[in-house]
């Protein structure tokens, strides 16, 4: 696929359309028609999902940004049903731009909400994968726990990721994550890690 | 009818000499760590001045409700079935149960999930199970729904007090209420949308965040890293608060002290008077140059202006004891105890009825919704994390005083005008020793206050 403008410098791709195609199309995937049941693919994409995990427990965040397509979201709804990005704020929702940014702050020794770091473990589970409606796509559902401590205890979140899995030459990367908390609309004490 | 809340508590004026706590220069650090403290500001601060509920957007249509708390009381804020809004105590007449565990909805009547009383949305008890088992007359008035005697809006945003010796909230806001007016006139027809929250929480006491809302001395410091992020990529250093590198206190920039604890620091004068320039100084969002590229292809020149609906205005208006405005954000701070606090940044969109953004709305609130998250995610967290280390520092017991004396004693700083607005330059500490004297003023007090019920 042929890119216009470098989305590591500019959003020009964050459209009416691909708002429109990721509220339609992440309101209706989970679909028992769409399941996948052969173990080789489920296991392909619960490998992915495991290891991007162990990259951000580890900090590999260049690594990490290396399993998303250049065009690509990462998006954390504040209401249980994902709500409209359009219409509502979200807790974020993050073009490559704005990942490479989220890094970029970590990284300056300024980031006083992750100095110190907070400490991480993730469970991935129940890593369900799902056939997309319209495209070759592949969606995926997992639930996470992270266990994070900083400074003065551990704390967890959990939920529930959507993947989205884009072929791209011979490898599949993640174009949209969608990070359902359980809490996502409630208040939340220092959400600055990658969740 | 009103009566008297009976509840048996120290006075204010007996708990402490509030003179020693609150001086010029310094306060003591118990008035961020005592939790009697915090229990008496429950009354005499979040009981005693006009406290913010929320939107009359999150309840536009009759019947509509969404639940609140008023310092640690919590309510139900509706619009009844007449239209008119309420701030009902959500609290079961009966046996003291919250009648409504949803966050918001649409109700006539809320019925108690324990033993089954029901109130119309207006108060009024509506009916009991078997009331034959009963020898009184549900009539009397004390077996309706306690609520708020007095809730007023001030063009969309809702308050409330139990104080009935308040003055009036447009009296209480005073002086606020032009940046206030500023604020919303810069939107269609001066309207505004909230559109959910960004939600966060600290542990630390509520006044470490209002302490914070003016302080333009912290911003270089605490956003060091947001500020590194966001001029990353330009060519010239100068998204969003860049005008406080260097020398902030010579920018044309500002802190207004406006009383009754308010306080606004206007940085629109670090910005270009022209349309377009507070665009120019947003940080990258996902979309921006999608979204303004497409406007000024379809509106040429009038792209500018629309486009500096989707930039955070650069004001910090700060009405006592828990209510902001920054950027686009309504910015609540909800004490949970004395020291954990949420704060909780609720998102706007711009609303137009008559077309007079000439078809981008849709557009402009997409691209507002993205800069708006930007600051909770890179700037507010690290405040909060500071915020919470000041409270650890604190526990440090023999070491007592915090100091908020920046400007204090340097002629010709701090200006007075003859409506009693003190300006002075916007990293001086003079909003926080004026709206701690107004907070000194409220804890001696021993207000009386009151709940109202429906007849």
């Amino acid at each position: 696929m042929q890119i216009a403008h470098d989305p590591t410098i500019s959003s020009y791709y964050v459209t009416e359309e691909l708002y429109r195609e990721l509220v339609e199309n992440f309101t209706n995937w989970q679909r028992e028609e769409l399941a996948i049941a052969a173990a080789e693919e489920r296991d392909r994409f619960r490998l992915l999902i495991e290891r991007e995990a162990r990259l951000l427990d580890e900090l590999r965040f260049d690594e990490w940004l290396a399993m998303y397509a250049p065009e690509c979201i990462y998006w954390v709804p504040g209401t249980p049903a994902g709500g409209d990005p359009r219409r509502e704020i979200a807790i974020l929702f993050d073009d490559r731009r704005r990942m490479e940014d989220r890094i970029y702050r970590l990284r300056t020794g300024y980031a006083w909400s992750q100095a110190p770091k907070s400490r991480t473990v993730r469970m991935i589970s129940n890593v369900e994968v799902f056939a997309a409606k319209d495209s070759a796509a592949r969606m995926a559902r997992s639930n996470f726990l992270i266990s994070e401590f900083r400074v003065d205890g551990t704390r967890f979140l959990s939920g529930w990721c959507g993947h989205r899995f884009v072929q791209r030459a011979d490898r599949w990367v993640i174009q949209v994550r969608q990070v359902n908390l359980i809490d996502c609309d409630r208040n939340l004490r220092n959400p600055s890690i990658i969740i | 009818m009103l009566e008297k809340l009976r509840v048996p508590r120290l006075g204010g004026a007996d708990l402490y000499d509030w003179d020693e706590l609150v001086q010029e220069d310094r306060v003591h650090r118990l008035i961020y760590t005592d939790p009697a403290i915090f229990s008496l500001e429950m009354t005499n601060i979040f009981g005693a001045v006009w406290v913010y509920l929320g939107h009359e957007s999150q309840i536009p249509a009759n019947n509509d409700y969404i639940t609140v708390r008023l310092g640690l009381r919590p309510l139900i804020l509706l619009r009844d079935s007449q239209g008119k809004i309420r701030a009902l105590f959500n609290r079961c007449t009966h046996r003291g149960t919250t009648l409504c565990r949803k966050d918001r909805g649409s109700a006539r009547i809320f019925t108690c999930p324990y033993h089954g009383w029901s109130y119309l949305n207006t108060g009024k008890l509506r009916a009991v199970p078997w009331p034959d088992g009963y020898a009184c007359d549900f009539n009397d008035p004390k077996y309706n729904v306690a609520q708020v005697a007095r809730v007023d809006s001030y063009r969309g945003f809702i308050f409330a007090t139990l104080n009935p010796d308040a003055p009036s909230l447009l009296d209480y806001l005073g002086a606020i209420t032009k940046p206030i007016d500023e604020w919303l006139d810069r939107q269609p027809k001066g309207q505004i949308r909230v559109c959910e929250a960004n939600r966060l929480k600290y542990k630390g006491n509520w006044k470490l965040a209002y302490d914070n809302s003016g302080d333009g001395y912290h911003v270089v410091f605490s956003h060091r890293s947001l500020l590194e992020m966001e001029n990353r990529q330009a060519d010239v250093a100068n998204k969003g608060m860049s005008y406080y590198k260097n020398s902030p206190d010579t920018a044309p920039m500002y802190i207004a002290y406006m009383g009754n604890g308010h306080h606004f620091k206007d940085k629109r004068p670090n910005i270009q008077k022209r349309a377009g320039g507070l665009w120019a100084v947003e940080g990258p969002a996902p979309g921006s140059e999608h979204y303004a590229e497409a406007l000024r292809r379809r509106l040429g020149s009038q792209a500018e202006e629309i486009l500096d609906l989707a930039s955070s205005e650069p004001v910090n208006i700060n009405v006592f004891p828990n209510f902001s405005l920054l950027g686009n954000h309504i910015q609540v701070f909800e004490p949970i105890s004395v020291d954990e606090t949420d704060v909780t940044w609720y998102g706007t969109a711009v609303v137009d009825e008559d077309g007079a953004l000439r078809g981008a709305v849709d557009e402009i609130n997409a691209l507002r919704m993205r800069t708006q998250e930007q600051f909770p995610n890179f700037g507010e967290v690290d405040d909060l994390a500071n915020f919470e280390e000041i409270q650890r520092g604190l526990a440090c017991q023999e070491d007592e005083w915090i100091y908020m004396h920046r400007g204090l004693g340097i002629p010709g700083r701090v200006k007075t005008d003859a409506n009693g607005i003190i300006t002075a330059p916007a990293t001086d500490e003079v909003f926080m020793r004026e709206y701690i004297k107004e907070w000194k003023r409220l804890m001696k007090a021993t207000p009386k206050l009151v709940v109202q019920r429906e007849p």
